[in-house]
């Protein structure tokens, strides 16, 4: 079984962003630049699955740039067989990957997708559930939990929903978003960053593929939300009595 | 010109977030519409026709959509969306099914959406929050149809309900999908939902164990008839249930009054609550980032403090 997993190459969840000067864009020069944590934790879980041998082989898909073959290494270092990066200067929107991703998908072959819910930048949480509509294939969103059973092709995912908690069964070929407590991601170590450094990366032109990927959307400006009123501090639990007294009424 | 908005209910009720959908969809200034989808749903339609702000409500009442899967809601809805070219645009609101469903339909109409809106301006230019909230968005679409998931706390969830709206009922699109539910646990709990709730008490990892968690804040909750959440690291811990989460990927909460109680407030819970009109936060350390959002604030040891709030209240 193949498992592809699309990643993408987002600003390092700890940075503070700012928007740039002319407010169009955000400002990423000179800052730090990681995998999307939750595409992380979709590689992890495709390793496991490999691991457990339901799985022979991952691929790990990117869009973007050259500069985005540094993910794609430490993919490989994590544990990823093989990586691919579809060249492409736009700025895409997730409809266009999820076509792109369509033909990918198509094109290797592969029988389960695992990708992570949102990206942590534009927070969009679109392009799994797109991709899977295209592909016409059951999706499992918000995965905390992801176990196959005795039946062939069948997995069974844990889901966080609102309310708790639900479970589905799926067959393949199917679709998974990971959620935050599906699994903690494995630390790269030292050699297998070396060995990553020696394998390829596969380049495909998005030109090549065949399919628009003009927007509709345009971004006119980014702002930073207002600032909250500064608080004040209450040295006891009157005093704060007393001020939410004041508040409720006011309310 | 009509905008469609997809009512969100379990086949007996329908959901707040629903109502505030509604309220997004009327700055459209588009005739509304509204389907349900569902299965033995007729006390939902009952409760839709009521509302004066729809003018039609379109249904299809089908044991195919028993568990309300985003598969076939979604090929439904596609399908209507081919038969009536006079929809500009779809909504639902941001919740696990919203999530689920907009993108999807959006997909198989090749067109983009717009996540999350917190400010619709008018019938192209929408506000988002990105990067957790700590920036916002300002977008414009030209698509034929804009999809747009709602943030409900963004709008209001009152409904005007002395209507008698048209119903008509619509064929269910057979559509199989090879998925089956195998089981679903709600969290079982008597207090307010978390979404609605006028007041919020938030446990973070301070609270020390799942024990302490309901001994300390659930007699709090019991007298200010609060809402109870959580940090993902009291998630995590096993504190509380994972729907109790507040922040980014989470729930988004915008009460009256939020109490963070013993937790430190990273960027990505902030995302969750920081519309709140006011923050209490109670944490040891002095300096938690979320005293930086705090109303109020008080360096303290939550141990002493909580159970002295609640017997003085």
């Amino acid at each position: 079984m193949k498992i592809l997993v699309p990643i993408k190459r987002v600003v390092d969840y700890n940075v503070v962003v700012r928007p740039t000067s002319d407010k169009k864009n955000v400002d990423t020069e000179n800052v730090k630049m990681s995998i999307n944590p939750f595409d992380e934790i979709a590689l992890e879980e495709a390793i496991r699955i490999r691991e457990i041998e339901k799985a022979d082989e991952i691929v790990v898909v990117t869009c973007g740039e050259a500069k985005c073959q540094d993910i794609l290494k430490t993919a490989l270092a994590m544990g990823a067989d093989r990586a691919l990066l579809i060249n492409t200067k736009n700025n895409l929107m997730p409809i266009s990957v999820a076509k792109i991703l369509q033909k990918i998908f198509e094109k290797e072959g592969a029988n389960l997708i695992i990708m992570g819910k949102q990206a942590i930048d534009d927070d969009c949480n679109q392009t799994g559930q797109m991709l899977a509509a295209l592909l016409k294939i059951p999706q499992a969103t918000f995965a905390s939990k992801v176990e196959f059973t005795s039946i062939d092709k069948e997995v069974e995912v844990t889901r966080e929903v609102d309310g708790g908690i639900e479970k589905i069964k799926l067959e393949l070929p199917a679709l998974i978003t990971a959620d935050l407590r599906l699994n903690e991601p494995r630390y790269i170590t030292l050699p297998n960053i070396m060995k990553a450094k020696k394998k390829n990366i596969e380049q495909i032109s998005v030109d090549d593929l065949n399919i628009s990927i003009s927007s509709k959307l345009e971004i006119l400006e980014i702002n930073e939300p207002q600032a909250r009123e500064k608080g004040i501090q209450i040295a006891n639990v009157d005093e704060l009595l007393s001020h939410l007294k004041d508040k409720s009424e006011a309310l | 010109m009509t905008s469609l908005v997809i009512i969100e209910h379990d086949n007996k009720n329908i959901t707040n977030n629903t109502k505030a959908t509604i309220s997004a969809a009327k700055k459209l200034n588009l005739e509304i519409w509204a389907i349900v989808i569902g299965f033995k749903c007729s006390s939902v339609i009952e409760e839709v026709k009521k509302y004066r702000d729809i003018k039609k409500i379109f249904y299809v009442d089908n044991e195919l959509h028993e568990n309300h899967f985003a598969e076939s809601h979604a090929d439904q809805i596609y399908q209507f969306l081919e038969q009536n070219s006079n929809i500009e645009a779809v909504l639902m609101s941001t919740s696990s099914l919203g999530k689920e469903t907009i993108p999807r339909i959006a997909a198989l109409k090749d067109v983009s959406q717009v996540s999350d809106v917190t400010n619709i301006l008018n019938g192209f230019k929408f506000e988002r929050p990105i990067y957790a909230g700590n920036l916002t968005s300002l977008i414009s679409s030209t698509e034929h149809i804009k999809f747009l998931t709602i943030r409900p706390t963004k709008f209001s969830n009152k409904v005007i309900s002395d209507g008698e709206v048209i119903t008509e009922s619509i064929t269910c699109v057979d559509s199989h999908y090879k998925k089956k539910l195998v089981s679903r646990e709600f969290t079982k709990n008597d207090r307010p939902d978390l979404s609605s709730a006028k007041v919020v008490i938030s446990g973070g990892r301070g609270l020390g164990s799942a024990e302490n968690y309901l001994n300390i804040l659930e007699p709090l909750a019991k007298k200010m008839n609060a809402a109870l959440g959580a940090s993902r690291a009291a998630v995590d811990a096993g504190f509380a249930p994972n729907d109790y989460q507040i922040g980014q990927t989470g729930k988004i909460v915008a009460p009256e009054i939020y109490f963070a109680v013993g937790l430190s407030g990273s960027v990505q819970h902030l995302a969750g609550m920081k519309d709140s009109k006011v923050i209490v936060a109670i944490n040891k350390d002095p300096d938690a980032p979320i005293f930086e959002v705090a109303s109020y604030g008080l360096v303290a040891d939550l141990f002493d403090v909580i159970p002295e709030l609640t017997s003085k209240l």
